[in-house]
C-alpha cells in the first residue's frame, strides 16, 4: 500500500481496520518529506521526534478501540499557530527562534483527538500575502508547477497537502489565505464563520478577520479537520458558544432543491476566461444535481478590497506593536530604548512594514474617521449585502481566485496587483459568512481551478454538503501533481 | 501624494526604522494604495453604523477565579534579558 497517496479518510479506514499503523503512516510521510520537500519547500520546521511519539500513542488508542476523526493521522500546522516546544515564527525574522510555552486551542484539540503533528508550514510573514513570497525564510513552490506560487498566505500548508506531505493541514484565512491556496493547489479549503474556531494561541494579524481554517484533499477530509478544531473556547472572547454539528452527517450527496445564488459582480473584469468557464460549468453541474440557480446582487462588493486593506492593516499595526524584542525574538541594541525598538522592528519584512505604515496612517489623528471609520461603515453595508442574499439563497457560488497559480516573482513588486489576488475571497471575511473552495477543473496549462461556495453564519454543513455532492459527481480531486525526480535540474533558480 | 515628512512621521508613530530607500519606496506605494481607497468616498455612510466585528458579541464575562498560568521559567524562556524575575530593558529615565 502506498500510504502517502491515501486521503485522510482512506487512511482513517486503513487505521481502523488494522491495515496499517499511525507509526507506519508517519514514517512514510516523513520519508517523503525528506525525499521531495527540498523541491516544494512547504515545511519550515519538522517535529519528527514528537510526531513518532504521538503516532505511537495514537496506535495504542486505536488498539484500545477508540475512534476520533483524526486519530493517528499526520497533519501539518501553519507556522502562525503556536505549538508548545516547537519553534513558531509566523514566517518572520522578528520571531526567529521563538519557542511557544503553550499550544494554541486548535493544537490542543488536534492532540486530544490523537492527530500526529508533523511540523510547521511556511507562510507569508504574519499571514500578509497571497503567494508565500513574503515569507522571511523562502518561497514555497506549487507542486503542480514548481516555477509557480502555491498561493498564500497558508501556501506551505496547501503545498504540503497537495504534495502528499500531510493528510490534512491547518491554515488561517484572514482575507482568503486558505481558500485561495486551496484553489491554486487542487484542494478543499474551508474558512469557518468568524468565532466558529478559537483564535487562542494563533499569532494575531487582523483580529476582527482572522480565523483558523482547514485544508484537505477531499471534502470529507476537510470536514474531519473542521470537526476536531471547531468549538467554544472561553479564552477567545469572540468564540461562539454554539453547538458543533456532525459535519460528516451533512455529506449525503443530496442537494435537491438547494438554492444557489450567482452574483454577476464576481464574473467581471480581471477574471481569467478559462477560470470563468470552469466555474460556470461547475455551477451547471450543481443544477444537474438538483440545485436551483438564482441571480443575486451584492451591490457593495466592489468596495470590499479597499475596506479590507484599511481594516486589516489598521488592526495589524496595533497587533504588531507588541514586537519589541524584549520578551521574545531577536533584539537589536541601539543608543537608547526607542532606538533599540525601532531597529529591532526593522527586522519586519517589506510587506509587513508597508501594512504597519498603512494601518498607522489610517488610525492616525486627522485620518481616523476618513479612512478607518469610513471602512468600518462600508463593512456594515457589505455585511448587509450578504445577509440579504442569504434570505434568498442557501449558497453563493463564485470563482475562488480570478487566476490560476501565477509565476514566482510575477506580482512580487506590485503590492496592489498582489492584493487583487484575494478579490473574490476577502468580501466574505468582512461579513459573518463562511466559505470554501473545492476543485472544479484545470486550465490549458494543467493548473487547478477552484469553485468558491459561500454560506450564511454557521452554515458550514450546508456548504460542505453542496461541495461534497459536486465532488462526488466529478473527478478533479482525484488528480495528483507529479513531482519531478530529485535529480532533475530546477529551472529558473 | 504623501510627503516624505509624512512618511517619516508615520514611521516614527509605528516605531519603525526605515532606510532612505524604504522611505522613497513607501512614499510611492502607500500613495498608490491610498488613491485606490478614495473610491470609498463615493458612498454616503452618514446613517450607517460601523462594524467592528462580523459576529458581534458584547459583555463576555467569566467568574473571577484563579486559573493556572505560565511558570516564570516559561515566561522568561524566550529572552536572555531578565533579572530577578523581571524583564530588563535600557534605561527610560537617565541621570542628569
Amino acid at each position: 500500500m502506498d500510504l502517502t497517496s491515501l486521503t485522510l479518510t482512506e487512511l482513517r479506514h486503513a487505521l481502523r481496520t488494522g491495515q496499517t499503523t499511525s507509526a507506519a503512516a508517519t514514517e512514510a510521510i516523513i520519508n517523503r518529506i525528506v525525499a521531495v520537500d527540498n523541491q516544494v519547500q512547504s515545511y519550515l520546521t519538522l517535529a519528527d521526534e514528537l510526531a513518532y511519539q504521538q503516532a505511537e500513542a495514537a496506535d495504542q488508542r486505536i488498539a484500545a478501540g477508540e475512534e476520533t476523526p483524526l486519530l493517528g493521522v499526520p497533519v501539518a500546522i501553519k507556522d502562525i499557530i503556536c505549538t508548545a516546544g516547537v519553534e513558531t515564527t509566523a514566517g518572520s525574522k522578528i520571531l526567529d527562534g521563538f519557542i511557544p510555552p503553550y499550544d494554541a486551542f486548535v493544537v490542543q484539540k488536534l492532540k486530544e483527538a490523537g492527530a500526529v503533528i508533523i511540523g510547521k508550514t511556511n507562510t507569508d510573514e504574519f499571514a500578509m500575502g497571497s503567494s508565500t513570497e513574503n515569507s522571511a525564510f523562502f518561497t514555497t513552490r506549487n507542486p503542480w508547477d514548481l516555477r509557480r506560487v502555491p498561493g498564500g498566505s497558508s501556501g506551505g500548508s496547501a503545498a504540503a497537502v497537495a504534495a502528499q506531505l500531510a493528510y490534512g493541514a491547518l491554515g488561517t484565512d484572514t482575507g482568503g489565505s486558505v481558500r485561495q491556496p486551496a484553489s491554486l493547489c487542487n484542494l478543499v479549503g474551508l474558512r469557518p464563520t468568524y468565532g466558529r474556531v478559537s483564535r487562542w494561541g494563533v499569532i494575531a494579524f487582523a483580529s476582527s478577520l482572522d480565523q483558523v481554517a482547514p485544508f484537505g484533499r477531499t471534502v470529507a477530509d476537510c470536514a474531519a479537520m473542521l470537526q476536531v478544531v471547531a468549538g467554544y473556547d472561553p479564552r477567545d472572547s469572540t468564540s461562539l458558544n454554539e453547538p458543533v454539528p456532525d459535519y460528516a452527517a451533512a455529506l449525503t450527496g443530496d442537494i435537491q432543491g438547494l438554492k444557489i445564488g450567482v452574483p454577476e459582480q464576481f464574473f467581471g473584469n480581471g477574471l481569467n476566461e478559462e477560470v470563468a468557464q470552469a466555474v460556470r460549468t461547475a455551477i451547471d453541474k450543481l443544477v444537474g444535481l438538483g440545485a436551483t440557480i438564482h441571480p443575486i446582487s451584492l451591490p457593495h462588493i466592489r468596495y470590499a478590497l479597499p475596506v479590507y486593506y484599511l481594516i486589516a492593516p489598521a488592526e495589524a499595526s496595533a497587533n504588531l506593536a507588541r514586537y519589541d524584542g524584549i520578551r521574545y525574538g531577536p533584539q537589536i541594541n541601539g543608543d537608547d530604548l526607542l532606538d533599540s525598538l525601532k531597529k529591532t522592528r526593522a527586522l519586519f519584512g517589506p510587506e509587513v512594514k508597508r501594512r504597519i505604515m498603512l494601518g498607522s496612517y489610517a488610525l492616525s489623528a486627522g485620518y481616523y474617521e476618513a479612512y478607518y471609520g469610513k471602512a468600518q461603515k462600508v463593512r456594515t453595508l457589505i455585511t448587509r449585502d450578504f445577509k440579504e442574499a442569504f434570505t434568498q439563497v442557501d449558497v453563493i457560488a463564485t470563482p475562488t481566485s480570478p487566476v490560476t497559480a501565477f509565476r514566482i516573482g510575477e506580482k512580487a513588486d506590485d503590492p496592489l496587483s498582489m492584493y487583487l489576488a484575494d478579490i473574490y475571497t476577502l468580501p466574505l471575511n468582512l461579513s459573518a459568512s463562511c466559505g470554501l473552495s473545492v476543485p472544479c477543473g484545470f486550465d490549458s496549462q494543467g493548473l487547478p481551478i477552484g469553485l468558491q461556495l459561500m454560506g450564511d453564519t454557521l452554515q458550514e454543513a450546508t456548504i460542505l454538503k453542496a461541495a461534497y455532492a459536486y465532488e462526488q459527481a466529478t473527478a478533479w480531486h482525484k488528480r495528483l501533481p507529479v513531482l519531478q525526480s530529485p535529480s532533475s535540474p530546477d529551472e529558473e533558480e | 501624494m504623501l510627503t516624505l515628512p509624512e512618511v517619516e512621521k508615520i514611521a516614527h508613530l509605528a516605531r519603525l526604522h526605515l532606510t532612505e530607500a524604504e522611505k522613497q519606496q513607501f512614499q510611492q506605494q502607500l500613495s498608490a494604495v491610498l488613491d485606490y481607497m478614495a473610491v470609498l468616498e463615493q458612498l454616503d455612510t452618514r446613517d450607517v453604523p460601523p462594524t467592528a466585528h462580523a459576529v458581534p458579541q458584547q459583555n463576555i464575562w467569566r467568574e473571577d477565579y484563579i486559573e493556572p498560568s505560565l511558570t516564570t521559567e516559561d515566561v522568561f524562556f524566550n529572552t536572555s534579558q531578565h533579572e530577578q524575575q523581571q524583564f530588563k530593558i535600557q534605561s527610560v529615565l537617565l541621570d542628569e
